[in-house]
């Protein structure tokens, strides 16, 4: 399995962990990720409140150079992949479109290949199976809860891949690593975005909500597959905290990082150390990296 | 040529505002075999008609155009004037110069003068080319098929059985009642449901010209207007109905509980059961897919404990087949089922959001909870009560794009209901609009806000999940501008009425046309309502589309004066713009048979002379009955040899040279 690699500015910055444990854990099942070159940023939610044409000239300029490497796209960050999968279906349902970007960016685009996302791509495409066969050091002890967030499976008609309303995909890859998938009722609600920045007395309440109704329902630790949603819960977790008057403490991981711990990678390799919510302190506790039968060599 | 007279209707201002009607008169005064023409401001009045007859015989007129409106409108109504001047009613043609131009091109006036005098052109060329027709004669079956046996059912076979016919009512379920007698209370007058559905059950079962098969299917139907026959499939009851006197033994001692459909899975029934204690006809049935005598030939304790005898576990399928003049359809509605598409209210896996329905078996003196409202959970009295209107209604995103037009009613209905036995209940209704025409409705629903204090709240709900005990209810308030969050302890969704999901099925069996949500369609939305575009097949009730108990009646007692005055005559005239077969030119190809939606021709043998000798082939032969003049098979037959009388290939052919050339 081959893909075009698209990892997006966040994985660069703030998700940095998201892009060291993705790719670990993708060479470990033999996913090649070959990074798009001179790719550009998505243009997020600021190109698309400015204008509709610069929101798909943008990620379409980044498809026309992996459609040159002749390759489906992986997009690990939801907002990214949100982007790109509404351009690429945009230029392919309509000619006017394709004339009109192949214009602006001055290239050749025909959406030919398809945009996925790294989470379908690692769970749905390699196979709940595989990844099964691969485990060595289950996440026994951790009550997940999976934090899909907005715009990774919405909308809908757009990006296809999992139920709307109530997403199992990660809930599926948790049980396969060895964790509980608690049933909770936020999977997709919003996190608030960029409100916890702008615009606090939104944001931060949105959050609260988030990782409550998760404690509520018996989770220990979310997992989620958006570098924005990680951002948010796990950087303003203290501040949620605050408002809820109570001290949360619940690790955030990306997929991957559940995936990459399962199969025997290091904390460090898989940028553990970078959280704000310090998660060696449940993980130790439960055991995880302690297990004497899971170190990576055997792997 | 045939002397043609041209009569140009105003249509008031409808045709005469755009299109030059003048002009149009001059024209066809020029127009080969035009021999009159003159305009007048209302054709269909009397002193147009007047027009007409005058005209013919003043100058000797042969054959008359009407440019007009739709043919489907007064095409009748200019028959019977030109019989009444003495010429056969069909030969008159229409130009239809208001939906098919004046209403279309009212900005090009030029434009649409001249299409009208094409039009006229047209008409004259066909009307040149017609033949004389005369309607056939049918006998008439009277007897009345009534398919569904809810209320709607129920008041047209009582409605058909007292004008002296005999009705069979056919019901898929082991009673009568259907959806009414689930409920508990009917607005806006509040009568009880059983109280006034009951008495109307035994009163259709009681009546001498009426018979009843419930527990039995619609297998198939043959035959046209005046003629059905119908086989039916009388499914195993197990219980011999002449034995069983409904004592009742049998339920109370059967072993095996299971959830009730009668009450939504809210409460059990045993496997041998009446779905509810005032079920017509009051005998049971017995469940096979559940009853343990019948899958594992365990048990038989019904059959010990019958005093009658009346337990037959060797029971099978019987299928009858019988006469009928005429088939009302009152096959009802379904809840649409919400769980499939409605994620954000968690796809039915909390116990404490419910349907409307099922609301009324909680809320229903006979049901699983005697009346109490109970939430299904715990069975805790909830104090707070979340109505959520319009799931799956009015939406092109999930479920249906109509309205389902009795909901707004009875969320009032249930409001009240709940703060009448719930006296500290907060009641909280989420609505996009509350929809409430009709004779007291508005009233209803003022009392249900002003004087019982339900809380209306205008917006959508967006998501609905459970935090410990209670339900929190994520929404809308649109017009404080906000989003508002409700704890509540029970959510009751308005969920769309839909059709029944197997309604296309039957109306491909009995032969007729359905809509894209699966309702039957009326032969005309206005002016046809209780038809169907196959004669002698009538539609009462929701499965024609949503509608309340007072329309249901309503709409029932229409098609039962519809039967009532298709059986006052013994015999019955048929349309002769029919299919005719040119037998010297049929091959016997057959492609027209499955052309034909009314399954109105067949092959028929035929005995010829040729050169001296007798030779025997197949040619196609159209059931003047059945065949509804809808002309597919001509365009299907390959040698041309079926025409369409009233549209021969001749007079469409005229139209089109007229037309081109």
């Amino acid at each position: 399995m081959k893909y075009a690699y698209y990892p997006g500015c966040s994985l660069e910055s703030t998700g940095m962990e998201y892009n060291l444990s993705a790719k670990a854990v993708a060479k470990h099942f033999g996913v090649q990720l070959e990074e798009i070159d001179d790719w550009n940023c998505c243009g997020a939610s600021a190109a698309h409140s400015t204008s509709h044409l610069l929101s798909i000239a943008l990620p379409a300029r980044t498809l026309a150079l992996a459609e040159r490497q002749g390759l489906d796209v992986a997009v690990p960050c939801a907002a990214c992949f949100n982007r790109m999968k509404g351009a690429q279906i945009e230029v392919r349902e309509s000619p006017k479109m394709r004339d009109t970007i192949q214009e602006v960016i001055d290239m050749e685009y025909t959406a030919q290949y398809e945009v996925k996302a790294l989470l379908d791509v690692l769970v749905n495409e390699l196979g709940i199976g595989r990844i099964k066969e691969a485990v060595t050091r289950p996440i026994s002890g951790l009550k997940v809860a999976a934090y899909y967030g907005c715009l990774l499976v919405r909308p809908p008609k757009t990006m296809c891949f999992d139920d709307p309303e109530d997403p199992q995909t990660m809930d599926k890859l948790v049980e396969a690593l060895g964790g509980e998938a608690v049933n909770w009722s936020y999977k997709v609600e919003c996190c608030g975005a960029g409100h916890s920045t702008m615009k606090p007395s939104v944001g931060i309440p949105m959050i609260k909500d988030i990782i409550k109704n998760a404690k509520l329902n018996g989770a220990n630790c979310f997992i989620t597959a958006c570098p924005l949603c990680f951002l948010n819960l796990d950087m303003r977790q203290a501040a949620a905290g605050e408002l809820a008057k109570d001290s949360f403490q619940m690790p955030v991981f990306y997929f991957t990082q559940l995936m990459g711990m399962a199969i025997g990678y290091s904390p460090k390799e898989l940028g553990l150390n970078k959280h704000f919510v310090d998660p060696m302190k449940l993980l130790n506790d439960k055991e995880i990296f302690r297990h004497p039968d899971t170190r990576r060599e055997k792997a | 040529m045939k002397r043609v007279g041209v009569f140009v209707c105003h249509c008031g201002s409808n045709i005469a505002s755009v299109v030059d009607v003048k002009r149009v008169a001059e024209a066809a005064n020029k127009m080969q075999g035009v021999a009159f023409a003159t305009d007048y401001q209302y054709m269909c009045s009397e002193p147009g008609q007047d027009v007409i007859i005058k005209a013919i015989k003043e100058h000797r007129l042969e054959r008359v155009v009407v440019a007009a409106c739709s043919p489907r409108l007064h095409e009748p109504t200019f028959r019977k004037t030109i019989e009444k001047a003495g010429l056969n009613p069909y030969f008159v043609e229409m130009a239809n110069l208001r939906e098919h131009c004046s209403w279309v091109h009212s900005k090009d006036k030029e434009g649409a003068t001249l299409k009208a005098i094409d039009l006229v052109r047209k008409a004259v060329s066909k009307v040149n080319k017609t033949f004389p027709l005369f309607p056939g004669e049918i006998p008439v079956e009277k007897r009345c098929l009534i398919i569904g046996g809810g209320i709607a059912g129920i008041q047209a076979a009582i409605d058909v059985a007292d004008q002296g016919y005999e009705v069979v009512i056919l019901e898929r379920e082991a009673t009568i009642g259907g959806k009414m007698a689930i409920l508990d209370k009917t607005f806006p007058t509040m009568d009880c449901s059983a109280c006034i559905c009951t008495p109307k059950m035994v009163d259709a079962a009681q009546h001498p010209n009426v018979k009843l098969y419930t527990w039995s299917e619609l297998e198939s139907v043959g035959g046209y207007v005046g003629n059905f026959e119908v086989t039916i499939r009388k499914k195993a009851r197990y219980v011999d109905l002449g034995k069983c006197t409904g004592c009742g033994i049998c339920e109370t001692k059967c072993p095996k509980k299971v959830p009730s459909e009668f009450d939504f899975g809210l409460g059990q029934r045993p496997c041998i059961y009446k779905p509810f204690p005032q079920a017509v006809p009051n005998k049971p049935v017995i469940d096979a897919k559940n009853c343990r005598k019948l899958l594992e030939n365990k048990c038989g304790v019904c059959a010990k404990v019958c005093p009658t005898n009346a337990i037959n576990y060797e029971d099978k399928d019987e299928l009858v087949t019988e006469k009928f003049g005429a088939i009302i359809m009152a096959t009802g509605y379904e809840l649409y089922d919400w769980t499939k598409d409605f994620g954000e209210y968690g796809y039915g896996k909390y116990p404490d959001v419910i349907m409307g329905l099922q609301f009324e078996r909680l809320v229903n003196a006979s049901g699983p909870t005697m009346g109490k409202i109970k939430r299904p959970s715990d069975g805790k009295v909830p104090k707070n009560i979340v109505i959520v209107k319009c799931v799956g209604s009015r939406s092109t995103e999930k479920g249906k794009s109509y309205c389902s037009k009795f909901c707004c009613m009875y969320t009032a209905k249930h409001a009240t209901q709940i703060l009448e036995k719930i006296p500290d209940a907060n009641v909280y209704i989420f609505y996009m609009d509350v929809r409430t025409p009709g004779k007291m409705y508005d009233e209803f629903y003022m009392r249900t806000k002003e004087g019982y204090g339900a809380i209306y709240l205008k917006g959508q709900v967006s998501k609905i999940y459970q935090e410990g005990e209670s339900l929190v209810v994520k929404g809308e308030d649109i017009l404080a501008g906000k989003p508002i969050q409700v704890k509540a302890d029970m959510v009751i969704l308005a969920t769309a009425a839909a059709s029944v999901y197997d309604a296309p099925e039957v109306a491909q069996k009995v032969g007729f046309s359905y809509d894209k949500d699966g309702f039957f369609t009326e032969a005309h939305p206005k002016l046809r309502p209780v038809e169907t575009n196959t004669a002698g097949v009538y539609l009462a009730g929701c499965c024609q589309g949503p509608k309340d108990i007072p329309e249901t009646v309503s709409q029932a007692t229409a098609a039962a004066a519809k039967v009532g005055s298709l059986f006052s005559k013994d015999k019955m005239a048929t349309n002769p713009m029919i299919s005719e077969v040119n037998e010297k030119l049929c091959s016997g190809c057959g492609l027209c048979i499955p052309v034909c939606p009314y399954k109105a021709i067949e092959l028929k043998t035929i005995t010829e002379r040729v050169h001296g000798g007798q030779v025997q082939r197949q040619v196609a032969s159209v059931n003047a009955g059945l065949c509804q003049g809808c002309g597919p098979c001509t365009v299907a037959c390959r040698s041309g040899a079926i025409n369409l009388k009233g549209f021969t290939n001749q007079q469409i052919l005229a139209e089109v040279d007229t037309a081109c050339l």
